[in-house]
């Protein structure tokens, strides 16, 4: 449904996006994931046809973005990053007006705007002006927006900055229910948001993919190391040496770190080897070498270790070969 | 042609939303009927003064009137102009909505004639509401309705030659304080440019007295429908209008 090869764009001389290659299949959500300025917009802007690429092609539906844009702007649906609504408008108002632009016949229109209303849970303030809503309501107004014409693409940007978690949640549910009927780009920053929505994940940075898989393959490869917290307290045993070392036998643990010691405990953070489970036998090894075990739970992988992870592993492998060495 | 009305309704609407409209309407309305009682009180203080010197001169309405009146709005209006372009183009380009408008199936030309129509309505809305002072001269007197109706033509056509430079000035920014100031000096430039050919008779000045706005007007308030002004008029709301479909391309690849 949407096929981009070798796109890039400059600003000046400054190139946001670099030769970038992906490929979206029909009815599929795909999440972009990027910190911020990793060109995540850009290549948005570019498959909305709001601006043209330097050089590469981008097509939507079989249409290319330069040549026949009138075509793949009416089969796409756009949510930018602040929702483009006009203040001074009411919701239906507003909601109309986007739908004659995108060329609904006004026979259907009162229809199709109650439709995407009720779907997008903005009927009850459908007579407010917009000026007057929340966050949450401007954020579900755009996204009526983009769905009243029923497009074959949707493009959401950072559909949940700035939401409450409820308001999170329900957008995320709205985004699953539109999948199958769209083909859905959405960008985000936020790594469990691709996992609750997403199928396939194109991770960005510095305006290059660094990364393009499958959700579950892409965190199984994440999340294989674990980053566990340990915290322990000297029951008889005062010998935190033996501890340590007990610790460092337990098969699986690659690297331990003791933190700062808090009231008498001492905290341990230990990450383990891809695919080994080490929790119980942390546990039992607390225990028997005579402490007591307050807490142990495993740690979130952040985003931040992930684009660590794939920028150090991925584009610059050759510092970890000299530490070996 | 369901897109620029479509746009063209949604602008008037925001017109008419906020305060903008009726304040310059009000506005326009308070200084037009002072200026309309000022010249019915020159008028009827020059014809007591005639009847009392025993002299009966000619009063003509439309020349002591209607004239003014027309020439003192096409000075005036000029200044009602960037108050209403100002926000056509910048407005949207600061809160965002250009990429709603600019990622829609519509055509830049579209959305430029729209907006520019929907100015061009609310100039001509408070024009008419400034025009309603006329009637109390047909229901005194009997002035000649074709003159005046030539004089509101040639104000329309003159503020839709300024509004479309307005708007190619509110598409190069997203500050409207900017896009007004910008247009205010435009059309006081416009204006002023007349004064050249004043004084001078080099071509050079002959070009810039032909470039203002009020001299081609001036016709057009005596009744006069010349073909030469028609055309100044038309091309440079054509330019105006190309001019902002050019920057509103430029946009895309520039920024």
């Amino acid at each position: 449904m949407i096929k981009v090869e070798g796109l890039t764009k400059r600003y000046n001389r400054f190139p946001a996006v670099q030769n970038i290659d992906f490929e979206v299949p029909k009815g599929r959500i795909v999440g972009f994931l990027g910190p911020n300025g990793a060109g995540k917009t850009t290549t948005m802007r570019i498959l909305t046809c709001f601006l043209p690429p330097t050089s590469g092609t981008a097509t939507v539906a079989g249409f290319d973005v330069l040549k026949q844009p009138m075509e793949v702007k009416k089969r796409i649906g756009y949510l930018p990053e602040s929702p483009p609504v006009y203040p001074e408008m009411e919701v239906h108002e507003y909601l109309s007006f986007v739908g004659r632009l995108k060329g609904i016949p006004s026979s259907s229109l009162a229809q199709r705007v109650r439709e995407v209303s009720e779907r997008c849970n903005v009927a009850d303030v459908s007579k407010k002006l917009i000026a007057k809503l929340s966050k949450g309501y401007r954020q579900r107004v755009g996204l009526a927006q983009a769905i009243i014409h029923n497009p074959d693409v949707l493009i959401l940007d950072e559909p949940t900055a700035g939401l409450d978690p409820k308001q999170i949640h329900e957008t995320r549910d709205l985004i699953r229910s539109l999948a199958g009927e769209h083909t859905i780009i959405l960008s985000t920053h936020i790594l469990p948001e691709v996992e609750q929505t997403c199928d396939e994940v194109v991770i960005i940075t510095r305006g290059q993919v660094v990364a393009r898989d499958s959700v579950r393959n892409l965190t199984s490869r994440l999340r294989g190391q674990e980053a566990i917290a340990l915290e322990a307290h000297p029951g008889s045993a005062r010998d935190e040496s033996a501890l340590e070392s007990a610790l460092r036998g337990v098969p699986g643990v690659s690297t331990l770190t003791r933190r700062a010691a808090r009231s008498g405990t001492v905290h341990f953070e230990i990450e383990s080897e891809p695919g080994v489970h080490v929790r119980g036998a942390l546990a039992r090894a607390v225990i028997e070498s005579g402490w007591e075990l307050e807490e142990l739970r495993a740690v979130a992988v952040s985003l931040e270790e992930v684009f660590l992870e794939l920028t150090s592993t991925e584009s610059a492998p050759a510092p970890t070969q000299e530490a070996a060495q | 042609m369901s897109n620029i009305w479509n746009i063209c309704r949604k602008e008037l609407k925001s017109y008419f939303a906020s305060p903008i409209a009726y304040l310059l309407m009000a506005m326009y309305a308070i200084i037009f009927g002072f200026f309309f009682w000022n010249v019915i009180a020159y008028f009827v203080n020059s014809s007591l003064q005639a009847q009392v010197m025993g002299r009966s001169m000619p009063m003509d309405l439309n020349e002591m009137i209607v004239r003014p009146m027309l020439m003192n709005f096409s000075v005036v209006g000029l200044f009602l102009i960037p108050m209403i372009t100002m926000r056509l183009f910048a407005e949207e380009k600061r809160s965002g909505t250009i990429e709603l408008l600019l990622t829609s199936p519509v055509r830049d030309w579209e959305i430029i004639l729209g907006k520019w129509l929907a100015a061009l309505l609310l100039y001509s809305l408070t024009l008419g509401l400034c025009s309603l002072n006329f009637l109390f001269l047909f229901a005194h007197g009997n002035p000649d309705g074709l003159p005046l109706l030539v004089g509101l033509l040639g104000l329309i056509l003159q503020a839709g030659a300024l509004l479309a430079i307005g708007t190619f000035i509110s598409t190069t920014t997203r500050n409207q304080i900017i896009a007004g100031g910008v247009t205010f000096a435009v059309c006081l430039l416009l204006w002023v440019f007349e004064w050249v050919g004043g004084y001078e008779t080099a071509a050079w000045a002959q070009v810039m007295a032909y470039m203002s706005v009020i001299a081609h007007f001036e016709p057009f308030s005596k009744g006069v429908i010349d073909t030469k002004d028609v055309i100044y008029f038309a091309s440079l709301t054509f330019f105006g209008l190309f001019l902002s479909a050019r920057s509103l391309e430029s946009l895309r690849w520039r920024s």
